[in-house]
């Protein structure tokens, strides 16, 4: 073997998973990649513990919110009850997050959770207001997670449709130009008088960020296109039933409104697809999941996130492959990344995220975390679910490898040294458990060298091979 | 009676007398001091982390083997610049531990210039274990602070309060102690900017990256403190039609900010470690306050550019000093009733090494501090540097166990009969004699 099973082991559970955990590596050490392979599972990956709200009962509580802030303001009533509310609203947001990263910084299986991070990053929803706010959380739970080692295809279809992803890209509200909606708003219909237009947003991202990528070809003209046929793909809102008397409605429910269709065939990338309602999109999507390009894609990010921010060729190409021949089964794909001995080189060539950074601190400590991370994940540049575009967090080194982002790592690591570390434990072991074979000679002797514990566990955290994976 | 309780017998009676009060008020009260008498005494233990250099805290002036060893980071002789304040013939102390010195020429304070654990490995975390635990390494499970409580604990209720982000092995244990943390002081590590630039040393991402932070960070903190801009600001910048420069442009321009800086930063932690001490003391003046802490200092593993009397280590000695003179005016009358012992893992190697600091030793020096001490000279036999009295033709040769000391300080101090000092609090130490005459 070109390198042996101690270093593959702790290759694993730091490249492959979240950092590892005392006897972690010692677990992983018997069979590494058969270890890796047996995390994959048709149901997908876990689901943090705890009881939080669906989409739908998130949106539910919103619309009544801004009915009640609207009736307030016509009462002239004091605002609080409303901004309780909206606190309220937030703080489960809050714990929702306390239950991702507890799932991280506990779990056995983690690289079923890197992945389904990557992906949630993948088809990324951001809070860019009080909605989208709640609504990642519940995104990442309802949409990526039970498709993470699924068909591909059917995490897009679970995405576009989730209510997270139609607002925080500004689908749910986007109107065919010669729907019957808007027929009846150009007659003056003062009920539809607020009504929008065609919104490119969603159509655009999912070609140039969850599908195709960008300059794979496509043009200004396919956008609009896709957009059109996505028209209708909407939510039910909080009065749904009275407005439409569909019984079984929930708001907060993905719905097609044909009313809001835009009506005829449509024709992208050359190929032409029949007036169809709801399956017109859903059809696009189709082909989008199927097309080479998005194989390509994928395969690049893959490899970006997981081996090297330029990742080799080679390995790209075999990603691809297996995209392409298991017809998009991601777990397919994710054993060839596994299986892959351009994934196994020595070289650490990825710089953790400030998320990876904490986490595998924790991890390494056996700590949960407790709400005093978020403030951390805020000042390191990664405020929890609030990825700065469409495009997710950044996978560069250059961006976290910052000269303000390493000093705060720093300071980090002496008070949760200072706060964390064991006063039993041997530091040299801790580093042992934590790095394994990829624990270098010189941050051995610094550790060796360190006045306190504390100090050790610091020097570990901010070591170079610690702040890489 | 609150009131009596915070003076000291002497006073006391002092006090009664001037004022002609009745004597039946002064016999109570002067029971009530005996009573109380143990009940008021304090003990409080620093913990100086990192093998605080013995060699430099009490430099052995009179000793002809000391200049020679120490050659540049000796510390100069009684009377010259910046020279060892005199404690008797032999003995001086770092011209930075100006309190202490203070002290001990009113017979306030006392060294141990010979002291170790009875741990040779040279290890920081095994020696620390063996330190406040009192017992060896693998057994150190708690500390014998926590012990002594836990014996005393039949006749009378101990508080106890450890200062610092986490509890110090040496007060846990079974018996409960508070614990008090000055934000955000403790959790710096003052060495970990210097070991991290060191391991990132050929590390193209990390290496410049954390030496532009670390600039930045010193610059932002430039850049917030108004009496060193004021102070240090070009007179360039002065002039009439001089653009106004940012302060930490300004200061990238010119060392001596950055010098100025350091300067500060060095004031300002000094004045930190003071009110440290000060508030420590308003802890243990409370009613039902702590009557034992542990204080914990880190920073004094010295192995390169140790400095003699500036530098780093003069730095971390200045801080000490600094906490022991908040602490001890912070007392008050109090510090009659308090002892304070201040102890390191291990000393440092008697010669100075290949990077102008010293490496890992044995012996090294305890400082003992109090209101009410005993009159004396050092505690213990100087062995002497000579070189054939070097422990391993290195360090310090040890001549007191640094259990006999503890030993002493808790029978005489706080009333722990010998038998519980020999079992529990330091198991299996009968052969220790405690250290006598150390409380008046």
């Amino acid at each position: 073997m070109a390198i042996d099973l101690a270093l593959r082991a702790s290759i694993a559970a730091t490249r492959f998973g979240l950092g590892a955990r005392p006897g972690e590596i010692a677990a992983l050490s018997t069979d590494p990649l058969g270890a890796l392979k047996a995390q994959i599972r048709a149901d997908g990956a876990d689901q943090p513990s705890g009881d939080f709200e669906s989409s739908v009962q998130r949106v539910t509580d919103l619309r009544a919110l801004q009915q009640d802030r609207r009736q307030a303001r016509m009462d002239g009533a004091p605002l609080d009850p409303v901004k309780e509310a909206q606190k309220m609203i937030r703080q489960g947001a809050g714990a929702e997050f306390l239950g991702r990263v507890a799932l991280a910084s506990q779990t056995d299986a983690a690289f079923r959770e890197r992945w389904a991070l990557f992906w949630f990053n993948h088809f990324t929803v951001g809070q860019k207001n009080l909605q989208t706010a709640v609504l990642a959380g519940p995104f990442e739970r309802e949409a990526i997670r039970p498709h993470v080692f699924g068909r591909f295809e059917e995490m897009l279809v679970a995405s576009t449709s989730h209510p997270g992803m139609l607002i925080y890209l500004d689908q749910a509200q986007s109107i065919g130009p010669d729907s019957q909606l808007a027929g009846l708003a150009k007659m003056g219909l003062p009920a539809l008088k607020n009504l929008g237009g065609l919104n490119e947003n969603l159509a655009r991202e999912i070609m140039e960020l969850h599908t195709l990528g960008v300059g794979a070809g496509y043009t200004q003209a396919d956008v609009t296109e896709f957009a059109r046929a996505l028209t209708g793909w909407s939510i039910v809102g909080l009065n749904e039933r009275r407005r439409f008397g569909d019984q079984d409605a929930q708001p907060g429910q993905f719905t097609f409104r044909p009313a809001a269709h835009e009506p005829g065939a449509r024709h992208i990338l050359g190929n032409t697809y029949p007036a169809g309602g709801l399956e017109q999109a859903r059809a696009v999507l189709h082909d989008l999941a199927a097309n080479p390009a998005t194989a390509h894609h994928i395969a690049v990010k893959l490899a970006k996130h997981f081996i090297a921010d330029d990742p080799p060729p080679t390995l790209v190409a075999k990603l691809e492959r297996s995209f392409n021949t298991s017809g998009g089964q991601l777990g397919e794909v994710a054993t060839t990344l596994i299986d892959a001995p351009e994934s196994w080189v020595a070289q650490q060539r990825k710089f953790k995220t400030p998320y990876e950074f904490l986490i595998s601190g924790y991890r390494a400590a056996a700590v949960t975390p407790g709400p005093e991370i978020v403030p951390v994940l805020t000042q390191l540049g990664q405020q929890p679910f609030s990825a700065p575009s469409p495009k997710g967090w950044s996978e560069d080194a250059t961006d976290w490898a910052s000269a303000d982002g390493v000093v705060k790592r720093m300071r980090w690591s002496e008070a949760f040294a200072a706060r964390n570390v064991s006063l039993t434990a041997e530091p040299m072991q801790i580093a042992q458990n934590t790095l394994g074979a990829q624990l270098i000679a010189a941050t051995a002797t610094a550790i060796g060298r360190a006045e306190s514990r504390a100090e050790a566990f610091s020097i570990l955290l901010m070591s170079p091979e610690f702040q890489r994976r | 009676m609150t009131q009596t309780l915070s003076l000291n017998r002497r006073s006391a009676l002092f006090a009664a007398a001037g004022l002609g009060i009745s004597v039946t008020f002064l016999a109570r009260a002067a029971h009530a001091a005996s009573e109380g008498g143990l009940a008021q005494r304090k003990l409080v233990v620093f913990i100086c982390r990192g093998a605080m250099d013995g060699l430099s805290v009490s430099p052995p002036i009179g000793d002809a083997n000391y200049q020679p060893l120490r050659t540049e980071i000796a510390i100069a002789g009684f009377g010259q610049p910046n020279g060892a304040l005199q404690l008797d013939s032999t003995f001086g102390l770092h011209p930075r531990l100006e309190t202490v010195h203070a002290l001990a020429l009113k017979g306030e304070a006392r060294i141990a210039p010979a002291i170790a654990t009875p741990d040779r490995a040279r290890s920081h975390f095994e020696a620390q274990d063996v330190l406040e635990s009192g017992q060896p390494a693998t057994q150190a499970t708690s500390g014998w602070l926590n012990r002594a409580m836990e014996s005393l604990s039949a006749t009378r209720t101990v508080h106890a309060m450890s200062v610092g982000p986490q509890e110090p092995l040496i007060l846990r244990g079974r018996m409960e102690a508070a614990s008090w943390s000055p934000g955000g002081i403790k959790e710096r590590d003052p060495r970990l900017a210097q070991i991290l630039t060191d391991l990132y040393a050929g590390d193209a991402l990390l290496a410049p990256a954390l030496a532009s932070g670390l600039q930045t960070e010193a610059m932002a903190a430039i850049a917030t403190a108004p009496d060193l801009n004021a102070m240090a600001a070009p007179p360039a910048a002065m002039q009439p039609g001089a653009m106004q420069q940012q302060p930490a442009a300004a200061a990238q321009s010119n060392p001596q900010q950055l010098q100025a800086y350091a300067a500060q930063q060095q004031q300002q932690a000094a004045n930190q470690a003071r009110k440290l001490g000060d508030t420590l003391a308003k802890f243990m003046l409370e009613p039902n306050g702590p009557q034992i802490a542990a204080v914990s200092l880190d920073g004094f593993d010295t192995h390169a550019n140790q400095g003699a009397a500036d530098g780093q280590l003069a730095i971390r000695l200045r801080g000490l000093d600094a906490a022991i003179d908040g602490l001890s005016s912070g007392l008050g009358p109090e510090w009659n009733n308090t002892v304070v012992v201040v102890a390191t893992e291990f000393g440092r190697t008697a010669r100075m090494n290949g990077t102008k600091g010293t490496d890992h030793g044995t012996a090294s020096t305890a400082l003992v501090l109090g209101g009410s001490l005993k009159r004396g000279g050092i505690i213990g036999d100087w062995p002497t540097l000579q070189e054939a009295k070097l422990f391993e033709n290195r360090d310090t040769a040890p001549t007191v166990d640094m259990r006999g000391l503890f030993k002493g300080v808790l029978a005489e101090q706080l009333g722990v009969d010998r038998r519980a000092l020999d079992t529990t609090v330091f198991p299996d130490s009968a052969g220790v004699e405690p250290v006598a005459g150390i409380v008046a």
